[in-house]
C-alpha cells in the first residue's frame, strides 16, 4: 500500500487491518505519536489524515490508502526548525510529561489553519478530544492562543 | 489483528458480493466502535477480516433530493455538521451529531456505524425515529420503526450493508441530550420530539431506542400533562439497580415536560 506521510511517499507491505498507530510506531518509526488509552478517548495517538484530526488507534491502516498523513514529525520545517506553535508551547511551559503533547499540537494546528484568531471557547473545542493529567490545560490553551494572528 | 484480513472493495455491489462470500466479514466504517473492539479482541465470533467501506464513494455524501435528504452510511458527522442542507432541513441530527464525542470522533464516526452498532445510548438513533428515517440498504428501504429488533440487534440479514438514510424535508424536531457518556450508567438520556406528527424517541432508557408510544397518543391530543405522565410507562429503564430505573424515570419526564414545553411557547 501506498500513502503520503509527512510530505514523503511511503510504501509498505502490511496487513491493511493494523492499527495506523501501530505501524507508525513500529515499522515506520514515527515514535512521535503517543499510545494512550487505545480506546479513542485520550487523542494521545491523534495525526491528520488529509487535513483532518484523527485518533490513530481507531484508523486501520489500509484505510489511509493514498491519503495524506502528518504525524507531529512533520509539524517542524525541513531542517527540524520547530513551528510557532511548538515553540509556544515550549515558551509557555505547555509541555510536562510531553505524552499529550503530540497530540495536542496536530489538533491545535488544525484549528489555527481554520481560525486565525481563535479564542479560549474555540481552543477549548478543538482540543476536547486530548486529554492532559498534568498541565491543568491552562498554559496549552495560553500557548495556542498566543500563536492567534 | 495481523490474523485479520483486510478487504477493500471498490463500489457497493463488490462489497456485497465480498461481504456474502467471506466467512468471518465485518464491515469497518470509521472503526471508532469496531476498531478498539478488533483491537482488544472482544469481539464474538472473532472477525476474520473487515470490509472497508470508508472510501466508497457511494456511501458519502449528504444531498438533497425532491422531499428528502439523503446521508450515505460512510459520510462523518462532521459533514453532516458541515452541510448546509443539514442545517436546514434536519437542524436536529446536526444538533446531535455536534455532541458526539470531540473531532477526532466527529471526523471518522458515521450515521452507518451508530445504527448499525444499534446501541441503546447511540445518540443519533432517538433523532432518527422522531424524523421517521428512512434506513436504505443495498437491496430495500426500512423504516427506522422496524430498525431495531432487539438489544443491538438489527434487521438488517447477515450481508446487508447500509447504504444511506433518507430524512423528510420541513419536519420540526427538537433533540436534547443529558448527562454525559462517561456518566451514561447513571444519568444519560437522549430524546428527540416532534409535534407535528407526534413522535417522542428516547435512547438509554430500554434495550433499544424507543418511540414512547402512549406519550405520543396523548401528545396527539395536544395534552402535554398526560404525555408527560405516560412516558414513564413507555420506557423500560434497566431495574436491576432500583433506584437508577426510578431516577431515569424523572429525568426522561423532565426533559420531555421541558421540551414540550418549549414547543408551547414556539
Ligand atoms: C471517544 C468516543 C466517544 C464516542 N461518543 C459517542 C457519543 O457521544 N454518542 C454516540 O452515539 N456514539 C459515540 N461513540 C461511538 C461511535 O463513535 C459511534 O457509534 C459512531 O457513529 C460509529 O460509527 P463508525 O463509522 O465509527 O462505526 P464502525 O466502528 O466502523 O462500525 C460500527 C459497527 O457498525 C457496522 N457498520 C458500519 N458501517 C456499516 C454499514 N454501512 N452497513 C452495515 N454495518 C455497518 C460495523 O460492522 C460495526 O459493527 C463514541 C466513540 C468513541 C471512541
Ligand atoms: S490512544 Fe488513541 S485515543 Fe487514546
Ligand atoms: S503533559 Fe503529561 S499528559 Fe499532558
Amino acid at each position: 500500500m501506498r500513502f503520503t506521510l509527512n510530505g514523503a511517499a511511503v510504501s509498505l507491505d502490511v496487513v491493511g487491518s493494523r492499527r495506523l498507530l501501530d505501524v507508525l510506531r513500529e515499522d515506520l518509526g514515527k515514535t512521535g505519536t503517543k499510545e494512550g488509552c487505545g480506546e479513542g478517548e485520550c487523542g494521545a495517538c491523534s495525526v491528520l489524515i488529509d487535513g483532518e484530526v484523527v485518533d490513530s488507534c481507531l484508523v486501520a491502516v489500509g484505510q489511509v490508502e493514498g491519503r495524506n498523513v502528518i504525524t507531529v514529525e512533520g509539524l517542524a520545517g525541513p531542517r527540524g526548525e520547530l513551528s510557532l506553535l511548538q515553540q509556544a508551547f515550549i515558551e509557555h511551559g505547555a509541555a510536562q510529561c510531553g505524552i499529550c503533547t503530540p497530540g495536542m499540537l496536530l489538533a491545535a494546528h488544525v484549528l489555527l489553519k481554520k481560525e486565525q484568531r481563535p479564542d479560549a471557547d474555540d481552543v477549548r473545542e478543538a482540543l476536547a478530544g486530548n486529554l492532559c493529567r498534568c498541565t491543568g490545560y491552562t498554559k496549552i490553551i495560553e500557548a495556542v492562543l498566543s500563536c492567534g494572528t | 489483528m495481523r490474523d485479520v484480513t483486510y478487504l477493500r472493495p471498490g463500489n457497493v455491489r463488490d462489497a456485497v458480493q465480498l461481504y456474502r462470500t467471506t466467512p468471518g466479514c465485518r464491515p469497518l466504517a470509521g472503526g471508532t466502535d469496531l476498531m478498539v473492539m478488533l483491537h482488544a479482541g472482544t469481539l464474538r465470533p472473532a472477525p476474520r477480516a473487515v470490509l472497508d467501506l470508508w472510501s466508497l464513494p457511494e456511501l458519502k455524501g449528504v444531498r438533497r433530493a425532491n422531499d428528502v435528504l439523503e446521508i450515505g452510511a460512510a459520510e462523518p458527522y462532521t459533514g453532516i455538521i458541515g452541510s448546509r442542507d443539514a442545517q436546514e432541513s434536519v437542524p436536529a441530527l446536526v444538533a446531535a451529531a455536534r455532541t458526539i464525542g470531540a473531532a477526532q470522533i466527529q471526523n471518522r464516526g458515521t450515521l452507518g456505524g451508530n445504527l448499525a452498532n444499534a446501541s441503546p445510548a447511540g445518540d443519533t438513533l432517538p433523532v432518527l425515529l422522531a424524523y421517521d428515517a428512512v434506513v436504505v440498504t443495498d437491496r430495500r428501504s426500512i423504516p427506522i420503526d422496524e430498525f431495531f429488533v432487539g438489544y443491538r440487534k438489527t434487521a438488517l440479514a447477515d450481508d446487508e450493508l447500509i447504504t444511506a438514510v433518507r430524512l423528510p424535508l420541513g419536519r420540526d424536531v427538537v433533540f436534547r441530550k443529558v448527562g454525559t457518556r462517561a456518566a451514561q450508567a447513571i444519568s444519560k438520556v437522549v430524546l428527540a420530539v416532534s409535534r407535528e406528527p407526534a413522535r417522542i424517541a428516547i435512547g438509554s432508557v430500554a434495550e433499544i431506542p424507543l418511540r414512547a408510544r402512549r406519550a405520543e397518543v396523548a401528545l396527539e391530543r395536544n395534552d402535554i400533562a398526560g404525555a408527560v405522565a405516560a412516558v414513564a410507562d413507555d420506557i423500560r429503564p434497566i431495574d436491576d439497580v432500583r433506584s437508577t430505573a426510578a431516577y431515569r424515570r424523572q429525568v426522561t419526564q423532565n426533559v420531555l415536560r421541558e421540551l414540550l414545553d418549549a414547543f408551547a411557547r414556539g
